[in-house]
């Protein structure tokens, strides 16, 4: 069985002496070269190429290194807008303190833990020179969010003359050394299993999962730990008899489908280790959105519209780093029975926050009527690179926000977005 | 309700109105045709709401009555029976269904009654004037391509009829545009429409429009309120509602002195353009006209693609000059002109002004693209 050596990058075959359910089987081998233990066994270590990263309590790692006196105590992120956890650190997490808990809660578990406020500048600084890196080994990346994202590594053996599982051990070691913070590597043929094998080994961990093992590790599970899959559903499938993976994953398909329709046929996919889904990068972006849940239903129209105005203006901000513009502006209501309401317009192509709310607000103000909401999104659809934008207008609307919208954007990159009062 | 029809004037009726008819909607009467019969005659009514389409044919009518029957499934049914057939249509007693009969098919279909269908044709018309058909046709024909289909300028998502000044005097004009591209046509003004306040009509009504335009008719009656016109031609009468909105300034964007002229014929260049065009694989791309005495060079490159040169013989006697338009649109008016095309260029930022050599009453105006 191949064996990579996660600190000196070296492959090597080795007899594993304690095959076994047990997670952390690979201690077993040493590397014979630098005699390390940090060692990853697989079957087929030289043949996957779909990786999920996931930095471990990113928030809270970032603040430990800004801040070396936090590094033995417990961290919590969070007590922003919402009064809830975003990132507890590790050892935080050994008080049972979880993210999403109320932070009165977690007061009450980690009495002697550091609290702080979020520092969103810190965070998306970081992630993008992580991203970086990320980048500087394969072009097919694809940030599902400020600290995971998934990379398509096919490919890439020739370029690098490493194999993919070397090339993520190389970078979790710079990860460590660039940027002082620990991620952990899930690797498999398809980003469903790359996603799992990531959880499986945390923090600092490095999975393999190959399809092969997917009764062996998932089917005894209960189908809550698949991805997707809340306390809702599971329930909701419990009634019905689906109580394991395994127990989707032998159904009858066509009998599955036909019962639960587009999801079933996901979850059908996925409980037998099937995705087809496929990393995509920036580079063939078809569409940007942004949406947010409120912490309760929420009638009141002013209140939903300081929401929606936030979200454009997050989302006017990645279509102009993506150098993008959008010619459907599209928004997307949640209600409290969890019917879900989507309305678009066509315009002309825009990426300015003040357009893009503009016609948002005008098609919600529509919907109000069926309000309480509990989640309001934005998107941006039928995109175009901003360079071929470049038809002169005969009625000279162009949009003067434009201008000033990038200005912003210079400035905040500088000096952080708070410095600026919305408009 | 009885009546028995020849399928041919039934399909064609059917064909004028049930284009209108939306696949999905809401209101299930919206999906019917409403059918009434008297005096020899079946009329067919459609309608989305906003466009109201009528239509009649000859028939003979056996117990008058009307009703409102599935509109495609109708029409479908009817479009598959063999030519010349007589078709007839009969309301089942009691049953709520309508039986159509032709030789040996025999279909039933649900109906719905006629009370409850919308209609949108009443209502008070402040202006009515008639102007010949193949006007009205070349009117649209020669600025339909340019209405916008961005939502958000809704005022531009139709053809802005209004009365004007044109170069011999009073006329009735035809503008639309996408702010990329215009399209201006006279015609001149047509006996009562004088005063007539300007209106926007939309481009799904025009396109129902152009396909009632395809008739025998000469004349066209228009009649207009300040929310709705209404077309009668025949039998056949389109009632749609306006555009809310106001038609930007348009005249003040219409190049007056363009003083470097370019004559080309038509034919050639739209040949060369197209060819050029195959290069761009969005054709949103730029392509380049380079003038110089009495020669046009087409050039497109794209580092992926690949390059294109094109040179096409001009009349041009005027400063060099380079300039880069949509590839699409230069084809659009390419397609207006039929002889020879006048160019009319200021600078490669300035829009162009663009004339059929043998049509006085209309012009194009285009913007170029930053190269």
């Amino acid at each position: 069985m191949p064996n990579l050596c996660r600190d000196c990058i070296n492959i090597f075959e080795g007899q594993n002496r304690n095959e076994g359910p047990n997670k952390h089987e690979y201690y077993a081998e040493q590397c014979p070269n630098c005699h390390s233990r940090r060692v990853v066994s697989h079957n087929e270590l030289n043949n996957l190429y779909i990786a999920h990263i996931d930095c471990d309590a990113y928030y809270a790692a970032l603040h430990k290194r800004e801040n070396p006196e936090l590094k033995n105590v417990p961290v919590i992120i969070g007590g922003g807008k919402r009064g809830v956890v975003s990132t507890a650190c590790y050892i935080a997490r050994s008080y049972g303190v979880k993210s999403a808990m109320p932070t009165f809660m977690a007061r009450k578990l980690c009495p002697n833990a550091v609290f702080i406020k979020p520092d969103m500048k810190l965070y998306s600084e970081n992630a993008r020179k992580i991203r970086s890196i990320f980048e500087e080994i394969t072009p097919s990346v694809e940030a599902v969010s400020i600290d995971e994202a998934y990379l398509d590594l096919s490919g890439t053996q020739k370029l690098h003359g490493l194999n993919p599982a070397q090339l993520l051990a190389k970078i979790a070691n710079r990860i460590e050394d660039e940027i002082g913070i620990t991620i952990s590597i899930g690797l498999s043929e398809n980003k469903f299993l790359a996603k799992t094998a990531s959880d499986m080994d945390k923090p600092r961990g490095f999975y393999i999962i190959s399809k092969a093992e997917v009764p062996k590790l998932l089917w005894n599970r209960e189908i809550g730990f698949l991805h997707g899959v809340g306390k809702a559903t599971a329930a909701r499938f419990n009634k019905l008899g689906y109580k394991l993976i395994g127990d989707i994953a032998k159904a009858n398909k066509f009998k599955f489908i036909s019962q639960f329709g587009e999801h079933g046929e996901w979850l059908y996919n996925i409980a037998n280790g099937n995705d087809n889904r496929k990393v995509e990068s920036e580079h063939n972006t078809k569409s940007i959105s942004t949406e947010t849940t409120f912490v309760e239903d929420v009638k009141d129209y002013e209140y939903i519209r300081t929401a929606l105005k936030n979200l454009c203006e997050k989302l006017a901000r990645t279509a102009r780093i993506k150098k993008l513009v959008g010619k459907t502006i599209n928004i997307k209501l949640k209600t409290h029975d969890f019917k879900t309401i989507t309305r678009q317009i066509s315009t002309a192509p825009t990426q300015t926050a003040k357009t893009i709310f503009k016609f948002a607000d005008e098609m919600l103000k529509k919907e109000m009527a069926r309000s309480p909401f509990r989640l309001i999104g934005i998107g941006l659809s039928e995109l175009l690179d901003e360079n071929s934008q470049n038809n002169y207008d005969l009625f000279m609307e162009v949009d003067k926000n434009l201008e000033l919208e990038r200005a912003i954007d210079k400035i905040s990159d500088k000096f952080g977005r708070d410095i600026f009062k919305r408009f | 309700m009885r009546l028995t029809i020849e399928r041919g004037a039934l399909l064609n009726a059917l064909g004028h109105v049930t284009n209108v008819v939306e696949r999905r909607t809401t209101v299930p009467i919206l999906s019917n045709v409403l059918i009434e019969a008297r005096d020899g005659v079946a009329t067919f009514a459609a309608t989305d709401l906003d466009i109201e389409v009528i239509d009649g044919a000859n028939a003979d009518v056996e117990q008058v009555g009307s009703l409102t029957v599935p509109a495609h499934t109708l029409y479908d049914i009817v479009r598959k029976l063999p030519e010349g057939s007589q078709v007839k249509l009969e309301l089942a007693n009691d049953s709520g269904r309508i039986s159509i009969t032709s030789g040996r098919s025999k279909y039933y279909l649900p109906v719905l009654p006629a009370s409850d269908f919308p209609s949108l044709g009443v209502g008070d018309f402040d202006k009515t004037f008639e102007i010949e058909l193949p006007a009205l046709s070349r009117l649209i024909d020669k600025t339909k391509f340019a209405i916008s289909t961005e939502e958000t300028r809704y005022y531009l998502n139709g053809i802005y009829f209004h009365g004007a000044t044109g170069d011999s005097g009073p006329c009735l004009r035809a503008v639309a545009t996408d702010g990329h591209r215009l399209a201006q046509s006279d015609y001149p003004m047509p006996e009562g429409a004088n005063d007539m306040a300007g209106i926007i009509i939309p481009r799904k009504t025009i396109l129902e429009l152009r396909r009632l335009l395809e008739s025998e008719e000469e004349v066209v009656e228009i009649a207009t309120s300040e929310s709705k016109i209404r077309f009668s031609l025949g039998r056949a009468t389109l009632t749609s509602k306006v555009i809310d909105g106001t038609f930007p300034d348009y005249e003040r964007v219409i190049p007056k002195e363009n003083p470097h002229v370019m004559t080309v014929d038509n034919s050639e260049f739209a040949r060369a353009v197209d060819r050029v065009a195959t290069m761009a694989v969005e054709r949103l791309r730029p392509i380049k006209l380079a003038l110089s005495h009495d020669n046009l060079t087409l050039t497109f490159s794209n580092p992926e693609a690949g390059e294109a040169r094109e040179e096409v013989e001009v009349q041009y006697d005027a400063p060099e000059i380079e300039i880069g338009f949509n590839a699409k649109y230069l084809l659009d008016i390419a397609g207006q002109v039929s002889n020879q095309a006048l160019f009319y260029f200021r600078d490669s930022a300035s829009p162009t002004l663009v004339k059929d050599a043998t049509d006085p009453n209309s012009l194009y105006v285009l913007m170029p693209l930053r190269v």
